[in-house]
């Protein structure tokens, strides 16, 4: 009997991984795209691991399928950019065996810093990609992603959506076929990018590319369904799911593949219905295409560049206003907030009271950019903090940079914010660089990182020393400190921005999510001692709200017992209990 | 049928929709859940969809279209009434979890929000916190608040608890168990 399971699409991607016989991945954590390696890791018949970055990921993925074995790399739309490095030019040596890139991409912006659309950076790879509309296409898409790839010779990107990737569908399982691992041969031109090959390569990409527009007008993960032929849609991914609940009677053209476009498909779309729209999320990339052969068609002047798209933002355009807008209450915002027992939240809070702006990076720990900590200035991508830091005090020298300090985690630090230390280094700098060390890749929801000790696949390996690692790369004053030590902090960090030398403050304490992360007693306001000051209000802590008659309360199931805003209040009145 | 999960980062809202996911696909129907990952978790206001039919498209439930909104705070489910039906029903943990705008002092709780949604929808509100509390594990209230929600589901209390056994750790199964069952029969 076939087996039938609801997956997420991300759950469905690892399983057509494993259908497809991938030997090797290599990823770094992101949203949406961080659940493809945990899935996959689960399949002992699949090397799975976690990368330091995005770029050290595809290149591991590239030498695999280069030895001959099918192989693959999963990163969020970021993350491209940080692996666009080899990306590009493995678009002109392309692969021995399969080699599927995986691009998670945000519209809406659920969890990122911007929402770029990865298929912009495909036309200009000249790599085709691969998109699905639910989890069994996502699957089985994917499994169709290597037959390209090896048929055509290039790497190809599968293209997911957070809709796509974070929500479950029926998927009817498959068998695991493991096709024989392709023979290596030394080829120089066609993997030594040196000017002479590349020059030569070059002509093939464009060849490859002409190849495949003409061909993907036959390839069976394009779907035409005519029905009413009046309106015509043509979509892909997620969008075609809501062009079917908002016009179920429309005809619809839905691309498996988005590059290069079918064209001979699309145009005999065009010609059988009377108006066409183009449905695409984030950039008008196929109606620039379609308008550029010179048909009219609707897209983006009646659709958004911008967030996720859904039924009723189409019924919207095409039946009108006022039938699909729905009137909500008024609610005060409750936006993400550091949970309790956050270790950032304690630096945070020290930061606050010295009156220190820092230079964030991407983690949970951009949230210390918001009140009540209202610490955090500048958030840009992976790593960046140490290197803003360091351009600021090129810029105005040190005194200007006496109020400030970079902030970044530990697997931030490792992924991109070690090379700007070493600039740091190299160029004399002697700004203070916090490394809040939790022990864990927090936001994307506690992946290992080579800082644990424990792989992907939950292996004992070397566990890099932070402390050791900075002071390798000559950094003289390196102190670690436990991110609870709230006096301890408040001492280093003063003495470190007031001082000349180049500092990395290494602040410990293990997420309060971690497994087995819990203090042993729990908080409680004696309301007698309570003089209703708020100073304990200022920590931002959830677990603890103002009662009706002014003092304070702590939420007993809420509080993990961390103790960080008994050091707040003067009067004594928060007392640590045991549970 | 189209199920919305609302409530604040943290207090299990998708595990609460995987489990009526997973019966809805027992049932013999196609199923599609929507999810919530990432920075959005962390204390923040979450959603997760359920919609169960012969044929699903959209993964998500529109405004104006849920038949159960099953919200684990009293603001969420204010915050989220638009997604109902005029004739939605909205089962309500009716417990107060304040957010940061309120606790800075920059934004004030509305006070009588159960009795206002009730001008204008079904409403059946339960104290799952207080149930489980005195069940011994203040933790599964979760399952307090989805026996609940239940009733107003579908399925047999059977095909409930099968799923649910099968979803939550082993060693909590007998205080789940019991924790749905004192929704379901409130």
């Amino acid at each position: 009997m076939e087996q039938k399971r609801i997956m997420l699409g991300n759950d469905a991607i690892a399983r057509g991984a494993y259908e497809a016989g991938v030997k090797v991945s290599s990823a770094y954590p992101g949203t949406p795209s961080t659940e493809i390696s945990e899935f996959l890791a689960k399949y002992d018949e699949v090397y799975t691991e976690w990368a330091p970055n995005e770029k050290v990921a595809l290149e591991v993925a590239a030498g695999a399928s280069i030895a001959g074995t099918r192989s693959m790399a999963c990163m969020k739309h970021v993350g491209l950019n940080v692996a666009s490095d080899p990306l590009y030019t493995l678009a002109y040596t392309g692969v021995n065996a399969g080699l599927v890139i995986v691009v998670a991409d945000d519209p809406g912006i659920a969890s990122s810093q911007n929402e770029q659309d990865t298929r912009m950076i495909a036309r200009s790879a000249h790599l085709p990609v691969i998109e699905p509309s639910d989890s069994n296409e996502a699957k089985e898409f994917f499994k169709y992603a290597f037959e390209i790839s090896e048929k055509y010779d290039t790497p190809v990107i599968f293209r997911t959506t957070t809709k796509l990737s974070h929500s479950q569908s029926v998927v009817t399982l498959g068998e695991r076929v493991v096709p024989e691992d392709k023979v290596y041969e030394r080829n120089v031109p066609k993997y030594v990018m040196m000017p002479a090959s590349a020059i030569g390569r070059h002509k093939v990409v464009e060849a490859r590319e002409n190849l495949m527009a003409q061909e993907a007008s036959d390839f069976p993960i394009n779907k035409v369904e005519y029905l009413d032929k009046k309106v015509g849609f043509i979509t892909s991914g997620v969008a075609y799911q809501y062009v079917k609940e908002a016009a179920p009677n429309a005809s619809v053209l839905k691309l498996g593949i988005v590059n290069p476009l079918p064209k001979k498909l699309i145009e005999e779309f065009i010609s059988s219905v009377d108006e066409v729209y183009i449905f695409e999320e984030l950039e008008p990339v196929i109606e620039e295409q379609v308008r550029g052969w010179g048909y009219k068609v609707k897209g983006k002047d009646v659709f958004t560049k911008q967030g996720e798209y859904s039924a009723n933002m189409l019924k919207r355009v095409l039946y009108g206003k006022d039938e699909m807008t729905f009137e909500r209450n008024d609610a005060p915002a409750r936006p993400p907030i550091l949970c309790p027992g956050c270790p950032h939240r304690s630096v945070f809070s020290v930061l606050n009271k010295l009156k220190i702006h820092a230079a964030g990076d991407i983690g949970c720990y951009t949230l210390g950019a918001v009140a009540p900590l209202n610490v955090i200035d500048t958030t840009i991508c992976m790593g960046s903090s140490i290197s803003l830091l360091h351009g600021m005090e090129m810029a105005k020298g040190k005194e200007y940079i006496r109020n400030w300090v970079a902030t970044i985690g530990d697997s931030t630090f490792l992924h991109t914010g070690i090379n700007s230390l070493i600039n740091m280094v190299y160029n004399k700098a002697s700004g203070t660089v916090m490394i809040l060390d939790n022990r864990t890749t927090g936001m994307t929801g506690h992946q290992e990182h080579a800082a644990t000790g424990k792989t992907l696949k939950g292996e004992d390996t070397y566990a890099i020393n932070l402390a050791e690692l900075c002071r390798s790369v000559g950094v003289k004053r390196v102190i670690e400190v436990d991110a609870f030590d709230v006096k301890g902090l408040e001492e280093i960090i003063k003495e470190s921005v007031m001082g000349d030398e180049l500092t990395v403050i290494i602040a410990k304490a293990p997420c309060a999510l971690l497994k087995g992360q819990k203090f042993p007693n729990k908080c409680v306001v004696n309301s007698e001692k309570c003089k209703k000051c708020g100073m304990c209000l200022k920590i931002g802590c959830p677990a603890i709200t103002k009662a009706s008659d002014g003092t304070v309360k702590i939420d007993e199931t809420m509080c993990n017992g961390c103790g960080l805003c008994t050091n707040y209040c003067k009067f004594g009145a928060i007392e640590k209990v045991e549970r | 049928m189209n199920i919305m999960v609302v409530g604040v980062g943290g207090q299990g809202t998708l595990l609460t929709s995987r489990i009526i996911g997973k019966t809805a696909l027992n049932a013999g129907w196609d199923v599609k859940l929507s999810e919530v990952h990432g920075m959005a978790q962390r204390g923040g206001s979450v959603v997760t969809f359920v919609r169960y039919d012969k044929k699903v498209f959209e993964p998500v439930v529109e405004e104006g279209c849920v038949d159960v909104l099953i919200s684990f705070e009293r603001l969420e489910a204010l915050r989220y009434a638009h997604f109902l039906k005029p004739d939605g029903v909205m089962i309500v943990n009716d417990t107060r979890i304040d957010p940061m705008t309120v606790v800075i002092g920059a934004k004030e709780y509305p006070e009588g929000i159960i009795e206002r949604l009730q001008g204008e929808h079904k409403v059946y509100t339960i104290d799952g916190g207080a149930i489980a509390k005195e069940l011994g594990n203040s933790k599964v209230l979760n399952s307090v608040v989805l026996g609940l929600a239940a009733k107003h589901i579908g399925f047999s209390e059977d095909e409930w608890l099968e799923v649910l056994k099968n979803t939550v750790p082993p060693k909590t199964i007998e205080i789940n168990t019991k924790a749905f069952k004192a929704g379901y029969e409130k």
